[in-house]
């Protein structure tokens, strides 16, 4: 990519190449990001109905059991996969991958323009789900066998098929996507990004994409068995068994193999989604405290570490599921030994702020909210992750509670994050300051008031996925009040969203201008000659990496940040200089 | 400053709500209170590094605020403080998973003397299986359930003859004796989930899995099921009592074995193509209309072999075995005087339509009136037992299926668009064949129940009464 006259093949012509068909990575970013919030809006609103039944049963006429579990399905499935892991990998990936290693675009433009209308037939595929007779699938968002694809289940004609069907093709637009994302950051690194110097958003992005790519052949291969299963009548999660009391003519498959295979790519799903969650929040916290990383490199290890250790993980998901409980004590050991290295990243994002100069400036402050939802999410997974704590937790809303904290509203919060702080740079305006306050504010303290005391509903004994709870004598009557106090407050944080949906198109047009940097950063994405950087980043010459992407209120400079394009007046004079000396070509 | 604020707000909010929280542990039932205590040590641990964590940033928000005139320290590493934050996490560590991995080798080991009974899972109830006087379990397979071998154990394992058979949801376990739960599923994942007991299990259908415990109260514990097994999956409610060993051994005596439930069954000696038959009688929804009592929707069949019937027509037939044929393939064919031309063409093969002749030829022309006997149990009692309440309420509440409540006499909208009157009929007609005619605004997901005619004979005159 250093050839500089090369580049020009995909300049854009027209309107439709520039905005539509487009090959460059920051439009193609933008449509990924738009897809994803506007599909995310659809599983807000199902999570707002799911919470009317719960907190307030058979006031709502509409909602019957079959929608209910419609709702539970789609909510799951389009958050985890077609909001979040589209959004950080297609929208952020794309985005920052190419400026902030220096380079022009994606490898693969055209392959990369590719991903994101796969992305987008994928979208259309699971909405058309909603259409069709039966609706879409009810199964859960893990869509086990048996019951996903027999009758006794909502969706079981159609749905279940369109939903499988647009995971495959979702699965062909991240493959695609992913390829790009890896290729980039492997060799089309300007002159001195060495890996060791590359911002920590990168390297969460990168392994998360690695995961991605061998994650989500299980995946693929599982939703094409049970499509097989479904429609030709194979049998490889399908024991001889009964449905509506006939027996049905499948024999010898196994429903527990579906398990392995969905989570051997759940789990790693988790780190695909919080990797660069990870990343994106250590640049957050370092740029607004004015500080750099603590602990880089054991930073960049830790992301390295949690990447290769999330593929031995994945049974802890299946403690109860009747596989040989011999492996119990297998996974719960690896599952608290992933512990170690992401209680390394929390430290060092303390430790970061510690002796700081804190800017609470509003990506600032989800960054924080990030760390202190992440610590519950991540501590509770102590509990479900200790193969017998787990027992009497398993399948309850402690694990709805665990979940939606770690990599619902954790993840989500660093999306709001990394908006806040990248608008500026993708729009040349500011975001609002006041509506960004008051979005974090009502979105950080309300799901802290949604997911905190559903903890203890799990504690109880109360189990997931339920329509009603009547008629449980276990179940006090409190915990009924607790849960419409919970739906009063989830449909409170999904009304929020609408003051950041407005944000983001008010201040497109009013939004104070931003100008090139303006939180006063050093990776290179802040140091395009314009902003919104134009087709090709850079202008005539490639930016030259001097520095780490943390030099940060570096002694012996009146500015407290070098960016990583500066070449100083002299060597930085940090401690520890190994990887951070000279210009290597 | 404001997010410092709500930090140490959120702490000592969350503080104070775990201690005055309601919402605790349901008090134990089991031996496992280890597992609480492993529970308990992990929330220690986890709650000082939640509280120091949230302080920590809280103080560093408000210690290092923005300042104009001053720098943030550049520090890019502190090897010593790094190795001691891992060595100190690596013991926390260890604190929770190595007293949890021993309970766990508890969990996983079932003492010598725990007996064995089996829990059955199906959409949407439960069954139990004893292993009666031999303390071992027959044999048992999907291909082996029928109406009279609702469980599905091998007829010829000699280890299955003495078992005991509670179909009605309840399982009862006597006090203080360590007690092996082997599950099993007939149809999809089930998880057998006691939250007095502590220890929950998938029930996985193709395999076996377990669970054991020893119960330490007397008393009744609701069972629910833990794995989502489809839309009656919040209503697959089932009870667990816990009683002495000497009430527990009383009560064994008063249960019957798969060979009596099975002779009892069987009593009427049927050919095996006449036993089939049956099994697709019932099946198919033909027990729906017809029976062998005077009383039935559509022509008895009782002695209904050899019989000359009048047509509507006036003509007269032979009932014989091409007659029955015609009569089950093409029903419109010719109609018997006094009958509805209401049945529904009957989507069976040759070999299937033999079997139910030879159901109708066995079974009719044996004088066994009394082997029907009347139901022990009244229609309140079998609609629960046999899990009709799951899914339809008795007090006007919408369920998974219409409730009962007034339904008895109602006219109703079907998915069909046609409207119909709620009669003995179509109730009859629902209970053998419960996708036929389903209401308008209700999924067409009920699974045939396991029951003979006087059984939902007496569970419509209950519907009747509400």
């Amino acid at each position: 990519m250093n050839d500089e006259v090369e580049h020009d093949m995909h300049e854009p012509g027209s309107f439709w190449t520039k905005y539509v068909w487009s090959q460059d990575h920051k439009v193609i970013a933008i449509q990924y990001s738009v897809i994803a919030i506007l599909v995310g809006l659809v599983a807000l609103v199902l999570s707002g109905l799911m919470r009317l039944q719960l907190g307030f049963p058979g006031s709502f006429d509409f909602i019957d059991p079959s929608a209910y579990y419609q709702f539970v399905t789609m909510h799951g499935m389009i958050m985890v996969i077609y909001l979040l892991t589209a959004i950080f990998l297609g929208g952020f990936g794309n985005y920052l991958i190419p400026l902030m290693v220096g380079a022009r675009d994606m490898v693969f433009p055209f392959v990369n323009m590719l991903s994101v209308w796969f992305y987008l037939l994928a979208v259309i595929i699971l909405m058309a789900s909603f259409f069709v007779p039966g609706g879409p699938s009810g199964a859960g968002w893990t869509l086990y066998p048996p019951q996903a694809i027999l009758p006794g289940t909502p969706g079981s004609d159609w749905g279940i098929i369109l939903m499988l069907v647009s995971l495959a093709v979702f699965i062909i637009a991240a493959t695609m996507g992913g390829l790009n994302y890896v290729t980039t950051v492997l060799q089309a690194r300007t002159r001195g990004m060495t890996l060791m110097r590359m911002p920590l958003t990168i390297w969460g992005i990168f392994m998360a994409t690695i995961l991605a790519l061998l994650a989500f052949p299980a995946l693929f291969v599982s939703a094409v068995m049970m499509l097989f299963d479904k429609t030709l009548g194979t049998s490889f999660f399908m024991p001889a068994i009964l449905s509506m009391g006939q027996q049905l003519d499948h024999e010898g498959g196994s429903p527990v193999l579906f398990q392995h295979l969905f989570w051997f790519f759940g789990h790693p799903e988790v780190y695909i989604v919080a990797l660069p969650a990870f990343g994106i929040v250590s640049d957050l916290i370092s740029t607004h405290a004015r500080k750099n990383i603590f602990g880089y490199r054991m930073m960049v290890w830790a992301i390295v570490g949690i990447g290769v250790l999330s593929f031995v993980v994945w049974a802890h998901h299946m403690y109860i599921s009747g596989m040989n409980p011999m492996f119990g004590y297998f996974f719960a050991t690896t599952t608290l030994i992933i512990a170690v290295p992401t209680a390394i990243k929390v430290y060092n994002w303390v430790l970061t702020i510690w002796h700081g100069n804190i800017r609470l400036n509003v990506p600032m402050l989800f960054a924080l909210g990030f760390v202190s939802t992440f610590t519950i999410g991540g501590l509770t997974g102590l509990f479900l992750g200790n193969v017998v704590v787990d027992l009497p937790l398993s399948d309850t809303y402690f694990v709805v509670a665990h979940f939606h904290m770690v990599m619902g509203v954790s993840p989500i919060l660093v999306v709001f994050g990394g908006i806040y702080h990248w608008y500026p740079k993708m729009t040349g305006k500011m975001l609002d300051d006041t509506m960004g306050k008051l979005h974090f504010w009502g979105t950080f303290l309300g799901t802290y008031a949604i997911y905190f005391p559903m903890h203890y509903l799990g504690v109880l004994g109360v189990p997931r996925r339920y329509f009603a709870y009547e008629n449980y004598d276990f179940i006090p009557d409190s915990a009924k009040d607790l849960n419409a106090m919970i739906s009063v407050m989830a449909i409170f944080v999904g009304v929020i969203q609408l003051i950041f949906i407005f944000n983001l198109i008010w201040s497109l047009f009013k939004g104070k201008p931003a100008g090139d940097n303006p939180w006063q950063a050093t990776s290179l994405e802040w140091q395009t000659e314009t902003t919104p950087p134009g087709h090709g980043n850079w202008g005539p010459h490639l930016p030259i990496c001097y520095r780490w992407a943390y030099d940060y209120s570096v002694p012996g400079y009146e500015q407290d940040f070098l960016p990583q394009n500066d070449p100083g007046k002299e060597q930085p004079v940090n401690a520890d200089t190994n990887q951070l000396k000279g210009v290597e070509a | 400053m404001g997010i410092a604020i709500a930090l140490v707000l959120i702490v000592i909010g969350s503080i104070v709500f775990h201690f005055i929280s309601p919402w605790v542990m349901t008090p134990i039932a089991s031996n496992w209170g280890s597992i609480d205590d492993t529970m308990l040590i992990t929330l220690i641990i986890t709650g000082i590094v939640f509280i120091a964590i949230n302080f920590f940033i809280a103080f560093a928000v408000i210690k290092y605020r923005h300042d104009k005139n001053r720098k943030a320290k550049y520090e890019p590493e502190n090897k010593k403080l790094e190795v001691w934050l891992t060595v100190i996490t690596s013991i926390g560590i260890i604190a929770m998973l190595a007293p949890g991995l021993v309970v766990y080798s508890d969990v996983v080991t079932v003492p010598d003397d725990a007996i064995t009974v089996e829990v059955v899972g199906q959409q949407w109830s439960w069954s139990f299986r004893y292993p009666g006087e031999d303390q071992q379990l027959g044999k048992s397979a999907i291909e082996y359930i029928s109406i009279d071998n609702p469980f599905g154990v091998d007829p010829l394992d000699p280890a299955g003859q003495d078992d005991i058979l509670v179909l009605n949801n309840r399982l009862i376990l006597p006090l203080d004796q360590p007690v092996r739960l082997l599950m099993r599923s007939k149809d999809v994942l089930h998880d057998f989930y006691v939250p007095q007991f502590r220890v929950k299990m998938d029930m996985v259908p193709g395999t076996m899995s377990y669970i054991w415990l020893t119960p330490t109260k007397i008393g009744e514990f609701e069972i629910l099921c833990a794995e989502f097994c489809g839309v009656g999956h919040f209503n697959m409610r089932g009870h667990v009592e816990v009683k002495s060993p000497a009430d527990y051994a009383q009560w064994l005596t008063t249960q019957s074995t798969f060979v009596e439930t099975l002779s009892k069954n069987r009593s009427e000696t049927l050919s095996v193509s006449a036993q089939s038959g049956k099994e697709l009688a019932q099946i198919s929804g033909c027990l729906g209309c017809h029976n062998f009592n005077d009383a039935s929707i559509g022509p008895s069949w009782k002695n209904l072999y050899g019989k000359t019937q009048t047509m509507v027509d006036g003509t007269q037939v032979i009932v014989d075995d091409a007659y029955l044929k015609e009569s089950i393939i093409n029903p419109m064919a010719k109609i018997v005087k006094g009958y509805a031309p209401i049945m529904p063409v009957m989507s069976l093969d040759d070999l299937q339509t033999t079997a139910i002749i030879d159901y109708i030829k066995e079974k009719g022309s044996s004088d066994s009136d009394s082997t029907e006997s009347q139901p022990l149990l009244s229609g309140q009692e079998l609609a629960i037992s046999k899990g009709c309440t799951a899914c339809h309420s008795i007090d006007g509440t919408k369920l998974l299926g219409p409730s009962w409540q007034n339904l008895y006499g109602s006219t109703r909208n079907l998915t069909s668009g046609q409207q119909i009157k709620v009669d003995d009929s179509y109730l009859m007609e629902s209970i053998f064949q419960p996708n036929a005619n389903v209401v308008a605004g209700y999924p067409p997901v009920m699974p045939p129940p396991i029951i003979n005619q006087q059984e939902a004979q007496a569970i419509i005159e209950f519907i009747k009464t509400l």
